[in-house]
């Protein structure tokens, strides 16, 4: 350990005499560290690893100059952090590119991120903080021959692994095609129009060599789909549609099933309200550039999540919901809508409210008419054919209000039917988990930079491992300094040796670019989610230093 | 192991100090990509100007508890801030195609001003190094980034609107 400081401090030395000469361009990227030091404790079922201390880092850089810029990033995990997949291991270059950005074309060679539409039928990405990271290695380019028109081509393999410091790439190569048309850039007469129209198609193949001596597997399978986008003054309605062909793969049991892909958003806003109504099914729509791969790895597209995003620690991650891999229906309402201020009801600065529900069920598979010995067609699936065979149930509501200069209180209701034997997320109980959460969130300014944030969270089950309580205390003195402790109590378990406290505690200190953050604890075992892809995590008992900077 | 270890972190930071500290070069601007706003509009992101006066650009996200504060705490101030010294803010959305359609509604919903561009899959956010928002640039009139910070806590946006006053143009 007192090397490694050591090795910070000379390094952070020797770079305040380093004097780089940039004539021209910029260099722009961003870094972050997370170090932990980690110990056993089995009551809570944190383990340590051999070497006691872990790390992950990544630095990106970018170098711009006018119409050029290239870049890389840097990774290391040696070993990953407590959770992290186990295939992220040694230090080498993760991504890499070159790229050059001209008013009619644009080209990427190398390592590039883009997404197609919703990115139903493809999306390139990554979340550092999942592990996630299916970057495409090969060239993109993007065409504008006219105004208001876009074409897109991306053609490449994906990133699989990092193993040994090497990044290991997908066997199947994957290209794709898209077209947007922005109709009022694109005709003249119709730019001022208040009806903004906004439309594109896309057509996505990947090739996958394959050896079966029982199954005619195809080689190349294709999805293709489109999707309009409509505005009128403050109405909205956002739709796409993709087909996939026949895709047989270990996950859907290899049958010669086609999937699709509907994504609809209809909606209204106004200042100080806002509504949106989101319907979703998914049939068959797991769509990977390599038919053996299971988890999270090589996907070429995304299964859009039509539920509410949590951020507390109780509602978010112990009964958190992701899209089902095999389909699903899907309806949610959003609506927020601002009490206007200086109203009886409203108060002095407004109120907001934000009511969301979001339902998700199975859908129905159509049997009668195939024949799967000849086709190994299991079922036909049909567009928002819903079961009442219930997936997920989410309600929640939430009052912010801001009381005086002083004060301001935010109250969150959650009820949860969550099904645990369809997305598996405790061994602790099966079926139907119902949950009640209460959430209140309030801020006191104690002087002109001094805040004081407490949260007091409390969840109701009969089921898993009963209730639990969380209480945080977040102090703030702008503009560097933070002090949080946290303990979440599972006052409610049946098994009163069960009955834990995880008590953690954390110091930050921020400035200009730089965050330093320490935290030392307990931390339950739980499901990490962004964007309704997620991630197990596994208890830790230890110290975590994390540190990010943007350059 | 060791060693290598050793020898990242050292490499890391040196390079990370070295880079972060005054430069000496050309001032930084916004890097060029193209993002779609609320209305559905292409935006070059390099070509942000605003007649010569400061430009704000905030990375946020809807399920960003600090993002939405700094943005509701300047959204208390932004008729103000705009009269005294002609600055606008552009709010950099990073909600990717979960939380997307809840952009439009989530702005008027809340009563901002700001002009909004959807940064989906994180392409400004990569070309600008931004790691987790909030993130927050400061632009002079000639679109030079002359202010940056991460994170937000209440009293920080005093800071920044120092940082404005020092470059706006202001008629006495």
């Amino acid at each position: 350990m007192k090397k490694v400081l050591l090795g910070i401090l000379l390094g952070s030395c020797l770079g305040v005499f380093a004097q780089p000469s940039l004539s021209g361009g910029q260099v722009t990227g961003n870094h972050e560290t997370t170090f932990q030091y980690l110990n056993t404790d089995t009551i809570i079922g944190a383990f340590a690893p051999e070497q006691k201390v872990v790390m992950n880092s990544y630095t990106n850089v970018n170098y711009i100059n006018g119409k050029f810029a290239a870049g890389m990033r840097l990774e290391s995990y040696l070993p990953a952090i407590a959770g992290y997949p186990a295939f992220y291991s040694g230090t080498g270059v993760g991504y890499k590119y070159l790229q050059y950005n001209g008013d009619f074309v644009s080209f990427t060679a190398g390592n590039f991120y883009d997404q197609f539409g919703s990115g139903m039928i493809f999306r390139s990405y990554t979340e550092p903080a999942l592990g996630l990271d299916n970057v495409m290695n090969g060239a993109s380019i993007k065409v504008r021959p006219v105004n208001g028109i876009e074409l897109k081509g991306v053609y490449g393999r994906q990133r699989f692994n990092f193993a040994d410091g090497q990044v290991i790439w997908s066997e199947g190569i994957v290209r794709g095609l898209d077209a947007d048309v922005n109709f009022n850039d694109l005709i003249p007469s119709f730019s001022e129009s208040k009806l903004k129209i906004t439309a594109g198609a896309s057509i996505v193949s990947k090739y996958q060599p394959a050896n079966n001596d029982t199954l005619r597997i195809p080689k190349n399978v294709a999805a293709y789909g489109g999707r309009i986008s409509l505005r009128y003054s403050g109405f909205f309605m956002d739709a796409e549609y993709i087909h996939k062909i026949n895709d047989p793969t270990q996950l859907n049991g290899y049958v010669y099933n086609t999937g699709h892909g509907a994504l609809i958003n209809v909606g209204y806003s106004r200042k100080g309200l806002g509504i949106n109504l989101t319907a979703k099914s998914l049939d068959n729509m797991v769509f990977r550039s390599d038919r053996v791969v299971e988890g999270n790895q090589l996907f070429i597209n995304y299964l859009p999540a039509t539920s509410n995003m949590h951020t507390y620690i109780l509602p978010g991650t112990l009964y958190p919901y992701a899209p089902n891999f095999a389909g699903e229906i899907g309806y949610q309402l959003d609506v927020l809508y601002k009490i206007p201020k200086k109203t009886k009801l409203g108060g002095k600065y407004g109120t907001d409210l934000n009511l969301n529900v979001s339902v998700a069920t199975d859908r129905v598979r159509h049997t009668s008419s195939e024949n799967f010995d000849v086709d190994r067609i299991s079922y036909e699936g049909r567009p928002f054919d819903m079961t009442d065979s219930l997936f997920n149930f989410d309600f929640n509501l939430n009052i912010t209000r801001k009381l005086n200069k002083k004060w301001k209180v935010a109250a969150t209701y959650y009820h949860f039917i969550f099904n645990n034997d369809v997305n598996k997320v405790t061994n602790f109980a099966s079926g139907y988990i119902k949950s009640d959460i209460i959430v209140l969130d309030v801020t006191y300014k104690i002087a002109r930079k001094h805040t004081l944030r407490v949260e007091a969270q409390n969840l109701w089950t009969e089921k898993d491992r009963g209730d639990w309580a969380a209480f945080l205390a977040e102090y703030t003195f702008a503009p560097h300094w933070f002090v949080a402790v946290m303990d979440q109590w599972n006052y409610g378990n049946s098994n009163e040796n069960q009955r834990l406290h995880f008590v953690l505690g954390s110091v930050g200190y921020l400035t200009g670019n730089s965050r330093i953050a320490v935290s030392y604890g307990k931390q339950r075992e739980g499901i990490l989610c962004i964007g309704g892809v997620c991630r197990p995590v596994p208890a830790t008992n230890g110290l975590t230093f994390n540190f990010t900077h943007t350059f | 192991m060791k060693k290598v270890f050793l020898f990242v972190v050292l490499a890391g930071f040196g390079l990370m100090s070295m880079i972060s500290g005054d430069e000496g070069g050309a001032p930084k601007k916004v890097p060029s990509v193209m993002l779609k706003d609320l209305d559905g509009n292409t935006v070059n992101t390099a070509e942000v100007s605003n007649d010569g006066n400061p430009i704000v650009i905030s990375f946020w996200a809807t399920w960003c508890k600090p993002c939405i504060l700094e943005l509701n705490t300047i959204a208390e101030n932004y008729d103000d801030w705009q009269e005294e010294t002609g600055m606008r803010l552009v709010a950099v959305t990073i909600d990717d195609e979960r939380n997307k359609p809840k952009v439009k509604p989530f702005v008027d919903g809340k009563g901002w001003e700001y002009e909004v561009w959807y940064d989906s899959n994180s392409e400004l956010r990569r070309a600008m190094g931004v790691n987790n928002p909030p993130q927050t640039f400061l632009l002079n009139g000639e679109g030079d980034i002359v202010y940056s910070h991460n994170g937000f806590m209440p009293g920080d946006e005093e800071e920044l609107y120092d940082e404005i006053l020092k470059i706006a143009d202001i008629e006495e």
